[in-house]
């Protein structure tokens, strides 16, 4: 079961990179220069990625 | 649970005009969290800016904002603050806004000791004109006008702000979200004037020229550049070299604030229907 819910906003997003390179596990990556889910089960909601995002792209709710 | 940052932000203003992976973007997230947990009304809260990337944020945030000249964000928030001293004041700029073009400003805001809060965003250049050195741009570091290197040192900004009387000085960067959010609200707690200088990236400005290549090596310089005071006590002067220290370097709850000294003599600002 996963821990989170992950919600991207696409238009948002500048496909900056910084929540791929600071997730701590390897939860995020690029897909047409915009951030993607790639395996929301290792997600721990830890929320790094929504604290460091500078665009509001990226909201995540523990469930 | 995510974050309600809509709250505090201007209606159909985002996304905001920051290159992508502008460390400004964190900062702004951090004083919204701040300035929410200050328990700081939309109406009392004043935020002034000069001119520059960093200088454009409040027009993002839903307070009572200015935009004003450049460096000079500091005399505007003076005279709000004279004027109605019931007010919270924010002022903010760059490096190059505050320590360039407004570096008398900042000093001698410092020396007055009035009750505000200055964040200055340093990211070792100008960003918004292209790149160009600012006072605290490193010896060596390239810029478009220092083609072969910064040829001149750099300020250290808390210093300046200390040796100029500011009466809490702290330090923190936009890859430490959560301290600089715990700073803020310290600095927003003092009597006085509180500095906080951020340690930000500009990947566009300074960060392709300079070995930071990407906005997520940027951040992550500032993580393995950035020591604690009590890191900083344990390190010798070599381990130290080309670190900074982050938190509050220096707090003086002895002095006396420039608005209470107003009023002693005038009782001004007091009849106006301040504090
Ligand atoms: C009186 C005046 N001189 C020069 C400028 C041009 N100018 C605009 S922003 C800026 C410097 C911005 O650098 P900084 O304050 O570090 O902000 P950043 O863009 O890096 O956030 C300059 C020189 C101006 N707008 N007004
Ligand atoms: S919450 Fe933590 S683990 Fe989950 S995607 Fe964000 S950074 Fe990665
Ligand atoms: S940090 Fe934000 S803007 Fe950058 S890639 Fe991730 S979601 Fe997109
Ligand atoms: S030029 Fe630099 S400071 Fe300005 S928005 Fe772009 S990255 Fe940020
Ligand atoms: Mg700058």
């Amino acid at each position: 079961m996963a821990k989170s819910e992950i919600k991207i906003n696409k238009e948002r997003c500048k496909g900056c990179e910084i929540c791929v390179v600071l997730c701590p596990a390897q939860v995020l990556d690029m897909q047409d220069f915009k951030v993607h889910v790639a395996d929301i089960e290792k997600c721990t909601a830890c929320m790094q990625c929504e604290l460091r995002c500078p665009d509001f792209a990226i909201e995540v709710t523990r469930l | 649970m995510a974050y309600n940052y809509e709250e505090y932000i201007r209606k159909g203003r985002l996304p905001h005009i920051w290159c992508p992976g502008c460390g400004y973007g964190i900062i702004m997230k951090s004083m919204i969290r701040a300035i929410a947990d200050m328990g700081w009304s939309k109406d009392e809260t004043v935020i002034a800016s000069g001119i520059g990337c960093a200088s454009r944020l409040p027009g993002y945030l839903d307070f009572n904002t200015l935009h004003t000249t450049h460096g000079r964000s500091l005399a505007f928030a003076t005279g709000i603050k004279l004027a109605n001293p019931a007010l919270k004041i924010v002022a903010l700029g760059g490096d190059g806004d505050m320590s360039a073009i407004g570096g008398n400003h900042f000093i001698h805001a410092c020396r007055r000791n009035i009750d505000m809060t200055v964040i200055i965003f340093n990211n070792n250049i100008y960003g918004m004109t292209g790149g160009q050195y600012s006072p605290t741009t490193p010896a060596g570091a390239k810029a478009t006008t220092a083609p072969f290197g910064m040829l001149e040192p750099d300020f250290d900004l808390c210093k300046l702000a200390i040796a100029a009387g500011a009466t809490f000085v702290g330090r923190s960067t936009s890859y430490h979200a959560l301290p600089m959010e715990k700073l803020f609200k310290e600095a927003f707690s003092h009597k006085g004037l509180s500095v906080v200088e951020i340690i930000t990236g500009c990947p566009t400005g300074f960060g392709r020229k300079n070995n930071q290549k990407t906005p997520a090596s940027m951040l992550l310089w500032q993580k393995d550049h950035a020591v604690t005071q009590k890191m900083a006590e344990k390190m010798s002067a070599e381990e130290l070299e080309g670190k900074f220290v982050t938190g509050i370097l220096h707090q003086d709850t002895s002095k006396n604030e420039y608005v209470e000294n107003y009023d002693k003599v005038t009782g001004f600002t007091l009849e106006q229907g301040g504090k």
